[in-house]
């Protein structure tokens, strides 16, 4: 009875989640009559695809040329990803291990205020931060908008890094600068080579985040650096045909779906083996 | 060749005392063992001495060079943790040979120091598999082969044979005492709460209670003349039977029920109320005379070879070791008697007045 409740559970989640998504892939090769002349589902049944609507979003014809903003993307979410992990991953393990604080405000105290740099909507935060990009010639530049996804991402990398090395024994640390390490190298040579499927998940989550972000990059970048989404956004008019549109969505989240697979054989397949008893 | 010496170290906060006023000169080549209840700071004061809690008070000294100043990573000292540490993604050969390259031994000869090593313990066959590989035993065999691999000045050992199983526990310290034989040069600190090991493995025994170091001599001495009734009970397994009793007339008299003549060893005490100690091998199944009493089974227990009796008397409870292993119901009905012979006496307050000697 909870297996049947179970299954059905997961059958109808999954349908509410693929099918929109398959129809929009579905849609990204209709020609025009597919789209207009009532609702068709199936490929070379229903009608005979085409790659008009794909043409329009690579720059082979009409609309819009997307690769320049994938290269934008890709880059500010990889550096931004990347500071995140580095510092991140120091602070946690700063926060795990050691105990800071003044008065009465503890490590707890700290891991809160890294989460609540989350809690605030990001519309708050966007008059500051433009007034500080502009002070600093940073509007419209990658390293800007790097610097404030980074503000945004490193608060989510510590929050689950400071948990997960917690859960590694203090012990293996201990040992390691009985052994001659200094707390650093203590940190890089026994910490970091067990963390890797911690430090896996924080950097998809880092990826996910700074990759999908529309907001700051709306409000700080114009038109030199341009990310995914903003120019899928732009795209969004009364001119821009629904398979263009639907191509362009597929496009936008192509490579998150390909890392995500990557990513998944790497955690199956043991990337937590050799963790301690 | 240099001694460890710790002078009044304390560690303390305003809700805890967790060590009082330590103060002990460790000579090298010994084997000192730690012997205490499980919070009794035997723990706290090995971290004290490996510079993972820092002193509130008090100096520790290696030689001439004040330790507690030196950072952890510089202090050369090895540890043995009770649960088995040792670095899950480096193979066996590796772990062993990781101390000996971070105090900058050429790899060739880090290589060959710890081939011999793990020839000594038994594991040169394992030596590319990976900790989590191994058997309970084995990860404890790779951690104690990289304590000894270095030759380091101080040697600490926290409980490393708690977490094995009985049989293990036997073998290996068996293997200890080889093992221990090459660190001449070193202070080894054994901690346990096992009274057989202390008298297997120590040339000192030192009995903590309650953060502060109560007694310490030779095993053996201490054993048998324990200057309180918690060292009585802390190197005793199981733990020494404690009755109420008064000294009259030329008689010892336990609660009105048990009485016998004041043995030899006890006829020089002053008549009045004292507690008498008896240890649970010494306690006598059956008897009729004066000397004995008739109970119930509260408990019984079967430890190895042995069986432990807990008996409930109208005195009190009294815990009796028998050799073999035996059969017995709770609520069974058994009469125990004492060895007059066999008794120690203590104050009230619980200091020693006399020993049965050997």
């Amino acid at each position: 009875m909870a297996r049947i409740f179970k299954y059905s559970f997961i059958f109808i989640w999954s349908t509410f989640v693929l099918i929109p998504l398959s129809w929009a892939l579905v849609t990204s090769f209709k020609p025009p009559a597919a789209v207009n002349n009532g609702a068709t589902f199936i490929p070379w049944l229903q009608f005979q695809p085409t790659l008009d609507g794909w043409k329009d979003i690579t720059g082979i014809s009409g609309y819009a040329n997307l690769f320049p903003a994938l290269i934008n993307s890709a880059t500010i979410t990889f550096f931004a990803t990347l500071v995140s992990l580095t510092f991140g991953c120091m602070a946690a393990y700063g926060l795990s291990r050691f105990s800071y604080g003044w008065k009465h405000y503890k490590n707890p105290d700290i891991i809160f205020f890294f989460i609540s740099q989350r809690i605030m909507p990001p519309a708050v935060l966007a008059v500051p931060f433009f007034i500080l990009l502009k002070t600093l010639h940073l509007l419209d530049t990658k390293l800007g908008l790097v610097l404030v996804l980074t503000s945004g991402l490193m608060p989510i990398v510590v929050w689950l890094l400071v948990d997960f090395f917690n859960q590694l024994p203090k012990e293996i640390d201990e040992m390691a600068m009985l052994e001659g390490c200094n707390p650093f190298e203590a940190f890089v040579r026994t910490i970091l080579p067990l963390s890797k499927p911690g430090l896996t998940v924080a950097g998809m989550f880092s990826i996910i985040f700074g990759w999908n972000d529309l907001f700051f990059a709306l409000v700080l970048t114009f038109t030199n650096v341009q990310t995914l989404p903003v120019a899928v956004v732009a795209l969004n008019g009364t001119v821009t045909p629904f398979w263009t549109l639907c191509a362009s969505a597929i496009f936008s989240i192509l490579p998150l779906v390909g890392l995500a697979f990557v990513v998944e054989r790497f955690l199956s397949k043991g990337g937590f083996a050799g963790a301690v008893r | 060749m240099m001694n460890l010496k710790l002078d009044n170290v304390s560690v303390e906060d305003e809700n805890e005392v967790t060590l009082k006023d330590i103060t002990f000169d460790f000579q090298p080549g010994k084997i000192y063992i730690l012997i205490g209840r499980t919070t009794s700071g035997k723990t706290s004061l090995m971290r004290t001495i490996a510079g993972l809690i820092e002193p509130t008070d008090g100096e520790i000294f290696l030689g001439q060079e004040r330790l507690d100043e030196v950072p952890i990573w510089k202090r050369g000292i090895a540890m043995v943790y009770q649960q088995f540490i040792n670095y899950p993604h480096r193979s066996v050969l590796n772990n062993v040979e990781f101390p000996l390259l971070r105090a900058g031994v050429s790899k060739a000869d880090a290589k060959a120091q710890a081939m011999a090593m793990l020839e000594k313990v038994g594991l040169t066959e394992f030596k590319d598999r990976k900790p989590s590989q191994l058997s309970g035993g084995q990860q404890q065999r790779v951690a104690i082969a990289r304590a000894l691999v270095r030759n380091t000045r101080v040697i600490l050992l926290d409980e490393p044979l708690m977490n094995l199983d009985y049989k293990l526990r036997e073998q290996l310290r068996e293997e200890f005492r080889v093992l221990f034989k090459s660190t001449a040069d070193s202070v080894t600190i054994y901690a346990t709460t096992e009274p057989s090991e202390a008298l297997f493995l120590g040339d000192e025994l030192l009995v903590m209670h309650e953060g502060r170091i109560i007694q310490h001599g030779k095993p053996a001495h201490v054993f048998e003349n324990p200057s309180t009734i918690d060292v009585a009970q802390i190197v005793n397994d199981p733990p020494m039977t404690i009755l109420e009793a008064e000294i009259k007339d030329g008689k010892v008299n336990i609660g009105n029920l048990i009485t016998f003549p004041t043995p030899s060893h006890l006829k020089s005490e002053k008549d009045g109320k004292y507690k008498i100690g008896i240890r649970a091998s010494e306690v006598i199944l059956g008897g009729s005379e004066s000397n004995s009493e008739a109970g119930v089974v509260s408990l019984s227990e079967v430890s190895g070879s042995e069986t432990l009796l807990y008996v409930k008397l109208n005195v009190g409870e009294v815990v009796l070791q028998l050799e073999g292993i035996h059969d017995y119901y709770i609520g069974q009905p058994v009469t125990i008697s004492l060895a007059p012979s066999r008794i120690f006496l203590f104050n009230m307050d619980g200091t020693l007045c006399a020993a049965p000697g050997n």
